[in-house]
C-alpha cells in the first residue's frame, strides 16, 4: 500500500472525501456510524481527476476517520451548544449509479426538497431535471430515488417533506433506464 | 507449539492459564523441601469446616512428611484467601493441580480482559465463588469509529450464565460492552445482593434499563455510568430508587444525555447518608447544584453538572455558591463543568486547597480564568483539562502542582489543522515542575524532541506516556527531524514505562528503540508511523512484555506480521488497520495457530474476497471463534 504521506500532495481530496456534513463545510461531525475513511484508494484517485474541485479556497487536509483519537462522546460534549439541534441528525447513505463510492448526508440540515436536490447535484455533479407531479423527473438521465421504511423504492419528491424525512432509509440516484416503474408516487 | 511460560506478562490479567491442556501443566505434589520457608498457617473460623488446627514453628519446614491432599487444600484455602492480586493468584494456580483447584474455589474477583478469550461456561466451570466480575469487550480503537457498530461484545451470554452460577454476585464492571435493557433487567432480577454496577464506554441500553436496576437492586452501593451511550427512553429513573434510606455510596450519571427529575434527585440524595461520590449530568443547573451541596456536605467526589443556568437569575436572589462549596470540606475530587459559565468558577475556590483530582476537560477555560484557580491546588495529583488553558496554564500547573501524578490535556478543537494552544513549551514546563508525574496524555500540534527528552529525564516515575501530535507525520517543529529521539529517550530513561502511544514523524529507528528498551511495555499504540516492516519487527522481536498492540495506517505488511507468530499466544490482542496486510497471510497465521482467533473486519459495503485486509483484529481464545460474529467480520 502506498505510503500515507503521498496523498498529502493530492489537491482535490475534498471532492471525494467521505464525510458527514454539507459540502462546503469544513467541520467533520463524527456520528459514530461512519466507517468509511477519507483516505483514497486506487479507485477514488481516478475519480479525483474527473470530478474536479468543489471549493475555490485552498482545501485543508481531509479529515481522517478517528483522527485525532478523541472519543466521539468527548467530541460531542465539547461541541454541544446551548441551543442544540433536535437530536443527532438523520444520516442516510447516498449512492449514485456509476459512482464507486458512497456518501452520507444528514437529512435534518435540509428544510425542503429543492435544498436537498441542490446538495445532491453538487455532491455528485449531475442535474436532476425538473420534477412533475405525475410524470416524475424530466430532462435528465438521472433520477433521485429513496428507499423507505417498507423497503420500497420511491421517487424523491412524491410525498410531503416531513414524511420523506421520517421514512427515508437511503437514497439512490438511478440512471434513467432503471426508473420506469417509479413514475407514480405513493 | 511450546508455551514459554516465562514469557507471560507478569500481570497477565486474563484468568486463563496458557492454552495448553492443564493436565500437561500438572506438577507433582510438593513433598520436598524446596517450597518451604517459614510457613505460619492461620486457621480461620469458617463455621462449616472442621479441620485440624495446623501450625508450624517458624523454623520448621513442612518437609518431614507429605501432607494428605485434603488437609493441604484446607490449608491452602486459608492462605490463598489473602491473595488479592490476580497475578499472584494466576501464579499460584500454576503450581500444581491441587493449588489450581483451591485457587479456583477461592477466587472471588475475576478479571477478563477480552470477552472473546473464553466462553462464559468456562468461567463458571472453573470458578465457583465469584462475587465480583470485571469484563472488557471491544478493542480500544473501536472508540474512534474504526469498526462498524454491531461488532459484538454482548453482555447477554455472560449475564445469563452468571445468573445461574453466581446468585451471590455483587459487582459487575464492564468496559466497551454492548449491554441491553434486558441484560440489566436480568441482572437486577438474578442477584439479590447486588451492590456495584460500573459501565464504562458501554452502549445498547437506556434509562429504562437503569430504572430497573435502581428499583430492584436494594443493596445497591455503586451505580457508575461513565462515558457510556445511554438512550433517553424518557423514563424518570431517579424516581425508581426505593423510598427508604439507600445504601448508595457512588452515583455517577454525567454521561446520561437526558433531563432528570431534580426533585426526585434531591430526595434521593437526602436519603442516602452514605453517598460520597455524585456526578451530575449537564441537565442539572448551578442553582440545583447549590441545593444538592447544602444537603450533602459529606461528599468527597463531585461532578458539578452544567455549572450554568438557563434563565437570567435575579442577582439579588443569587445563591451564595462559594458558601455551599465551603461547606463541602471533604470534596477532594471535582469534575463536570459541562457548560461552564466562567464567571461562576471562583465559587470553587474554597475546595481547591483540598483537591487531589480536578477534571476541567469539558470546559473551555482561558489561561486568565484558570490561573487563579490552579494556584490554590497544591495537593493536586490528577488533572484533566482542555488545551484552552494554553502553555501558560500548564506553566501555572507546573509551578503549583508538585504532587501531580496524572495529566491529560485534550484538544478543544480536535482536528488536524486546528490552532494548537499547547506545545513543547507546556510539556517542558510540566516536566520541570511535576517530577512525580506517572501518567500523561497530551494532545498538541507542535512538539520537539528536546521537550520529550527533557520529560524522560525529569520524570523517572512515568509509567504511561501518550503523546498525540495531531498533524500526521509531523516532525520536530524546530529541527525538522523525526520524533525518533524523543520517543527513544522515553523508552530508554523511563524504566517503569508500561504504556506508550506514539505520533508525529517516526522512522524505523524509533521502533528499534522501542523494541530494545521497552522492557516493561505492555500496551503500544501506533498511528501513521514507521517506514517499513522492520519497524514492526523490532517491536515484535523485542518488547518482552507486550500484551496489547494497536496499529493503524502504517506501512507494515505480511513479513512483519509473520515475525510475531512466536508470541501472539502471549498477547491479549493485536489490532492492525489500514496497513499492508494480505488475506492470504492472515489465513496462514490462522491455520498455524489454532488458538488464535483471526478476525478480518470489513465495512458494510466492501465486496468480499478482497485480498487487502482493511482491519485485522486477532486474539487468543480458549474456546475457539465466537458464534456471534456479524457478516462483515470474517473469522479465518
Amino acid at each position: 500500500m502506498e505510503k500515507v504521506g503521498d496523498y498529502d500532495e493530492l489537491v482535490n481530496l475534498k471532492a471525494t472525501e467521505l464525510r458527514l456534513g454539507l459540502p462546503g463545510t469544513e467541520e467533520t461531525i463524527s456520528c459514530g456510524k461512519s466507517n468509511k475513511r477519507a483516505l483514497p484508494d486506487d479507485d477514488t484517485e481516478k475519480e479525483i481527476e474527473s470530478t474536479g474541485k468543489t471549493e475555490t479556497a485552498s482545501p485543508p487536509k481531509a479529515q481522517i476517520v478517528g483522527w485525532p483519537p478523541v472519543r466521539s462522546y468527548r467530541r460531542n460534549s465539547i461541541q454541544t451548544k446551548k441551543n442544540e439541534s433536535e437530536g443527532q441528525g438523520n444520516y442516510v447513505k447516498v449512492s449514485m449509479d456509476g459512482a464507486p463510492y458512497l456518501r452520507k448526508i444528514d437529512l435534518t440540515v435540509y428544510k425542503k426538497y429543492p435544498e436537498l436536490m441542490k446538495s445532491l447535484e453538487n455532491m455528485f455533479k449531475f442535474s436532476v431535471g425538473e420534477y412533475f407531479e405525475r410524470e416524475g423527473y424530466k430532462g435528465s438521465d438521472f433520477v433521485p430515488t429513496y428507499e423507505d421504511k417498507d423497503g420500497d423504492w420511491m421517487l424523491i419528491g412524491d410525498v410531503p417533506w416531513e414524511m420523506f424525512v421520517s421514512s427515508c432509509k437511503r437514497l439512490r440516484i438511478m440512471k434513467g433506464s432503471e426508473v420506469k416503474g417509479l413514475g407514480c408516487g405513493v | 507449539m511450546t508455551q514459554d511460560r516465562s514469557e507471560m506478562s507478569e500481570d497477565d490479567d486474563d484468568k486463563q492459564s496458557p492454552p495448553l491442556d492443564l493436565r500437561s501443566a500438572a506438577i507433582a505434589e510438593p513433598s520436598s523441601s524446596s517450597s518451604s520457608s517459614s510457613v505460619v498457617v492461620v486457621v480461620d473460623s469458617t463455621p462449616n469446616k472442621s479441620r485440624n488446627c495446623i501450625s508450624s514453628s517458624s523454623s520448621g519446614s513442612l518437609t518431614s512428611q507429605p501432607f494428605p491432599d485434603h488437609v493441604l487444600e484446607n490449608v491452602l484455602e486459608n492462605v490463598l484467601q489473602f491473595l488479592d492480586s490476580r497475578c499472584d493468584r494466576n501464579a499460584a494456580s500454576l503450581v500444581c493441580k491441587s493449588w489450581w483447584r483451591v485457587e479456583a474455589s477461592t477466587r472471588s474477583e475475576v478479571f477478563i480482559g477480552n470477552c472473546y478469550a473464553l466462553s462464559p461456561a468456562r468461567l463458571t466451570q472453573r470458578f465457583k465463588r465469584v462475587s465480583s466480575f470485571v469484563l472488557k469487550g471491544k478493542p480500544r480503537f473501536a472508540d474512534f469509529n474504526l469498526m462498524p457498530p454491531d461488532w459484538g461484545a454482548n453482555f447477554a451470554p455472560w449475564v445469563s450464565t452468571m445468573a445461574k452460577a453466581y446468585p451471590w454476585l455483587e459487582k459487575v464492571d464492564l468496559k466497551r460492552m454492548f449491554v441491553t435493557d434486558d441484560d440489566l433487567a436480568l441482572l437486577a432480577d438474578s442477584f439479590p445482593g447486588f451492590k456495584e454496577l460500573i459501565l464504562v464506554c458501554c452502549e445498547g441500553f437506556g434509562t429504562s434499563g437503569i430504572a430497573i436496576v435502581a428499583n430492584k437492586c436494594r443493596k445497591l452501593k455503586v451505580l457508575d455510568l461513565i462515558e457510556s451511550e445511554v438512550t433517553d427512553d424518557e423514563v424518570d429513573w431517579i424516581s425508581c430508587f426505593p423510598e427508604d434510606v439507600t445504601c448508595l455510596e457512588s452515583l455517577a450519571f454525567d454521561c446520561v444525555e437526558a433531563p432528570i427529575n431534580f426533585k426526585a434527585l434531591e430526595g434521593l440524595v437526602a436519603r442516602s447518608p452514605f453517598l460520597k461520590k455524585l456526578r451530575l449530568n449537564r441537565f442539572v443547573s448551578l442553582v440545583e447544584l447549590h441545593r444538592l451541596l447544602l444537603g450533602a456536605p459529606q461528599l468527597t467526589s463531585l461532578g458539578t453538572g452544567s455549572f450554568s443556568h438557563d434563565e437570567e437569575p435575579q442577582s439579588e436572589q443569587e445563591p451564595d455558591y462559594a458558601a455551599a462549596f465551603s461547606a463541602c470540606k471533604s470534596v477532594v475530587c471535582l469534575s463536570g463543568f459541562r457548560e461552564l459559565m466562567p464567571e461562576y468558577l471562583p465559587a470553587i475556590y474554597p475546595v481547591c486547597a483540598n483537591l487531589t483530582s480536578l477534571n476541567f476537560s469539558y470546559a473551555n477555560i482561558s489561561p486568565d480564568m484558570f490561573k487563579p484557580i490552579i494556584q490554590n491546588c497544591h495537593k493536586l495529583q490528577v488533572f484533566w483539562a482542555l488545551d484552552s488553558i494554553c502553555d501558560e496554564g500548564l506553566q501555572a500547573v507546573a509551578e503549583t502542582c508538585k504532587e501531580l501524578r496524572e495529566l491529560r490535556i485534550f484538544p478543544f478543537d480536535p482536528r488536524e489543522d486546528s490552532e494548537g494552544p499547547v506545545s513543547e513549551v507546556g510539556l517542558q514546563a510540566i516536566s520541570e515542575g511535576c517530577r512525580k508525574l506517572e501518567s500523561i496524555l497530551y494532545f498538541c500540534q507542535r512538539m520537539t524532541n528536546a521537550a520529550v527528552i527533557a520529560m524522560s529525564e525529569n520524570c523517572p516515575e512515568l509509567t504511561v506516556f501518550r503523546l498525540c501530535i495531531m498533524g500526521r507525520h509531523r516532525p520536530d517543529h524546530v529541527t525538522g527531524k523525526p520524533m525518533d529521539e524523543g520517543f527513544g529517550a522515553i523508552v530508554k530513561n523511563c524504566k517503569k514505562l508500561t504504556r506508550l502511544a506514539v505520533s508525529g514523524l517516526l522512522t524505523d529507528q524509533a521502533f528499534r528503540y522501542m523494541g530494545e528498551y521497552g522492557k516493561l511495555v505492555r500496551t503500544l499504540s501506533v498511528a501513521f508511523a514507521g517506514d517499513s516492516d522492520m519497524a514492526l519487527r523490532h517491536v515484535l522481536e523485542g518488547c518482552p512484555r507486550l500484551q496489547k498492540l494497536e496499529i493503524r495506517d502504517s506501512p507494515f505488511g505480511d513479513a512483519a506480521l509473520r515475525s510475531g507468530m512466536h508470541r501472539y499466544y502471549n498477547m491479549r490482542f493485536v489490532w492492525m488497520s489500514a496497513c499492508s496486510l494480505s488475506r492470504g497471510c492472515c489465513k496462514d497465521i490462522a491455520s498455524a495457530m489454532p488458538n488464535l482467533v483471526v478476525e478480518v473486519i470489513g465495512s458494510d459495503d466492501d465486496d468480499e474476497n478482497r485480498d487487502y485486509v482493511e482491519t485485522l483484529y486477532m486474539y487468543r481464545s480458549l474456546d475457539g471463534p465466537r458464534k456471534d460474529a456479524p457478516k462483515f467480520v470474517a473469522i479465518l
